[in-house]
């Protein structure tokens, strides 16, 4: 199947800085695509050149195997979700949706028609006659996504549309974006450098740092296996400890962790390629428990933080390497006490090498 | 969001409500205000309509005799003995008409050129725009009849501007550019090209960009972008613009006398001859400048109800 966007090495540069490094991407139709990573990482950037409104400095964009390259943003069969929404402030609501529609060329019957259908989709039916100031920030919000949507394009970039929210309406948001997404079945490119909102909604996600792509895959994908350090710190909570590999045999690596302990874990291939030598561990809290003391990696506990559905357990190892834990909170664990030696076991295949 | 909408005075009523403490120092401060309102707007106006309605004197000057004369000569005539049957004088209302042609064409040719300029500002970084502008308002510190002389001197027939064009061979003899209605123009233009510039800067500096993105996401071209978004969001700035260049542009006649050469007689030059030696009239100034400000109010009124229009979504 054909995909709905191809980045072929597309550069960004402004005078001597670079933005984007010869990014390449493929997004399939029909498919929830997030580009996720800190401020400053290019993924808006990279939207924006979907979009038109930056130049590509070098590379190839292709939508649907046409280069959109150097096609002005009103030739681009693609709608934006704006970040502060971008609504005209002098146009009613209904107004604003039919906007696509007018500059498409539907008439007047056609386009109100089309207009009111989208703002029944968002539920804002009965704001319809009102200016954009009159309303709250999510229904602007909503406004923004059904003005987007009018014009059906084959592809929508979403930058950032649920910053501007409050908590539970970004919640709710989440939601209801997937399950139009669904039902559109309109490829949904959407910015965010919230990993949370990116796994709770994405088919597939890629992360960004520094203009480069670290790792594209499902929200699984990235967070059970990240490629490298990078992406295991961004997304959710790791402890990342520097070890020695001591062997690899059949895909198992020995690896020393700080303090003269040694443990076996799985040795992705890059890994395992390399020289033995200093690496790094991610291991997610959630995948280890606590055992007597004796058995498992030894460890010190400094503080137990309660955080109500979990308990979070800092500890440190004999070299003094900090290491934490979360254990579900429930009547039958023994909560160790601070200064206890605790033995920490790990989940099988929790422990993973990952590149620097 | 207008960008330099007239202000209501403040009066105090809507803040002084508050405590009654404040209000009885508020009347003291806002004392000077009123002082400065009245004695430099109120009472000259007040003037100027007692004045349309006396007699003139010879040599100047009015004899205080209430008389309708003034106005009757704006608008009737009897024939050149006053023996005639009354009809309308078409000589002043034609100079009115003549000038309200002129100003407009000032105003559109600030309106053209101050545009561009003001976008072209408030795209820069925040750094160089204050450069920009402190750039457009330094002639203004040279006072308005130097300015207009300078120009004079650098239009004339054999001013720098024609020695440096017959030089570089682009023409052969020097262009007659002084005394024309071409040079008027140029002198209204350049005396209030800043008035455009500066109030159509403030609205397109609080301009969301995004919009012209978002529509030309929406597949607007360019010049619609320009048309359905741009210009009814900076709208109150353009109005503001053309108000302050169109209502001097009315009653200048530094420009039209130097530049034109009196040529073109314009209501400004009619209103100062009125003031002038012992061919003054001043009952007929006075009303001229009565029935010119009465225009101007016209159009200013017009304008509050554009910008309340504006201010109210």
């Amino acid at each position: 199947m054909q995909a709905a966007v191809e980045i072929d090495q597309a550069v960004k540069r402004y005078g001597s800085i670079t933005a984007l490094h010869g990014v390449t991407l493929s997004i399939a139709d029909n498919e929830f695509f997030t580009l996720l990573g800190p401020s400053g990482c290019g993924k808006t950037t990279l939207l924006r050149m979907i979009a038109g409104f930056e130049d590509v400095t070098a590379g190839e964009i292709r939508l649907f195997g046409q280069n959109i390259a150097a096609l002005e943003p009103n030739l681009r069969p693609v709608n934006t979700v704006f970040q502060q929404y971008a609504l005209f402030p002098h146009m009613t609501v209904l107004d604003n949706v039919a906007f696509g529609l007018k500059m498409k060329g539907q008439d007047v019957p056609t386009r109100r028609a089309r207009a009111a259908q989208m703002l029944d989709m968002v539920h804002l039916s009965d704001f319809a006659a009102r200016m954009p100031a009159q309303l709250s920030g999510g229904q602007q919000q909503r406004v923004a996504l059904a003005r987007a949507l009018a014009p059906a394009p084959k592809v929508l970039l979403l930058d950032e549309p649920l910053s501007a929210l409050d908590l539970k309406l970004r919640q709710a948001m989440r939601v209801e974006l997937k399950q139009l997404q669904r039902d559109t079945g309109i490829t949904f490119i959407f910015v965010t450098h919230d990993q949370e909102e990116a796994l709770t909604m994405s088919d597939r996600i890629a992360v960004m740092s520094a203009g480069r792509i670290q790792q594209t895959g499902s929200p699984r994908d990235i967070y059970e296996s990240p490629a490298n350090r990078f992406v295991a710190d961004f997304i959710g909570e790791t402890n990342l400890l520097a070890v020695q590999v001591l062997s690899v045999t059949g895909g198992v690596a020995q690896v020393q962790v700080p303090g003269g302990q040694t443990l076996a874990c799985p040795a992705p291939s890059a890994a395992a390629t390399a020289t033995p030598g200093a690496h790094h561990l991610s291991i997610r809290p959630e995948h280890i428990s606590l055992v007597a003391p004796g058995s498992g990696i030894q460890a010190v506990v400094d503080r137990v933080v309660y955080l109500g559905t979990d308990l979070q357990i800092h500890t440190h190892l004999p070299g003094g390497a900090a290491f934490h834990l979360r254990l579900q909170n429930s009547a039958r664990i023994a909560v160790p006490n601070p200064g206890d030696t605790v033995g920490l076991q790990l989940d099988e295949g929790a422990a993973r090498l990952v590149a620097d | 969001m207008a960008g330099i909408a007239p202000q209501p005075p403040n009066t105090g009523a809507d803040t002084g409500g508050d405590t009654t403490g404040y209000r009885s120092i508020l009347a003291p401060l806002l004392a000077p205000t009123w002082g400065v309102i009245g004695v430099f707007l109120v009472l000259p106006v007040l003037l100027m309509l007692l004045y349309s309605f006396l007699t003139k004197e010879f040599r100047g000057g009015v004899d205080w005799q209430f008389s309708l004369a003034a106005y009757d000569q704006f608008f009737v005539t009897r024939g050149l003995f006053g023996d005639e049957p009354p009809q309308i004088e078409w000589t002043y209302i034609a100079i009115f008409w003549r000038s309200i042609w002129q100003a407009a064409l000032a105003t559109l040719l600030c309106l053209i050129i101050g545009f561009p300029t003001a976008w072209f500002i408030a795209a820069r970084s925040p750094a160089s725009r204050s450069l920009w502008l402190f750039a457009i308002t330094i002639p203004y510190w040279v006072n308005l009849l130097i300015r207009t002389v300078s120009l004079k001197f650098l239009i004339r027939d054999n001013g720098p501007l024609n020695e440096a064009m017959l030089a570089i061979g682009v023409i052969d003899a020097p262009l007659t550019m002084i005394n024309t209605n071409a040079a008027v123009m140029l002198g209204l233009f350049y005396s209030y090209l800043p008035f455009m510039v500066l109030p159509i800067y403030a609205a397109v500096e609080r301009y969301n960009f995004t919009l012209s993105e978002a529509a030309s996401d929406l597949y607007a071209p360019r010049w619609v972008v320009l048309r359905e978004i741009v210009l009814p969001n900076v709208r109150a700035g353009l109005i503001a613009g053309c108000i302050l260049v169109f209502v001097p542009s009315l009653g200048a006649f530094l420009a039209p006398d130097l530049l034109g050469g009196g040529k073109t007689f314009m209501i400004g030059s009619l209103i100062e001859e009125q003031f002038k030696g012992s061919l003054g009239n001043w009952p007929f100034g006075a009303a001229t400048a009565m029935i010119l400000m009465t225009l101007v109010m016209i159009v200013l009124l017009i304008y509050a109800r554009v910008a309340a229009k504006d201010a109210s979504r």
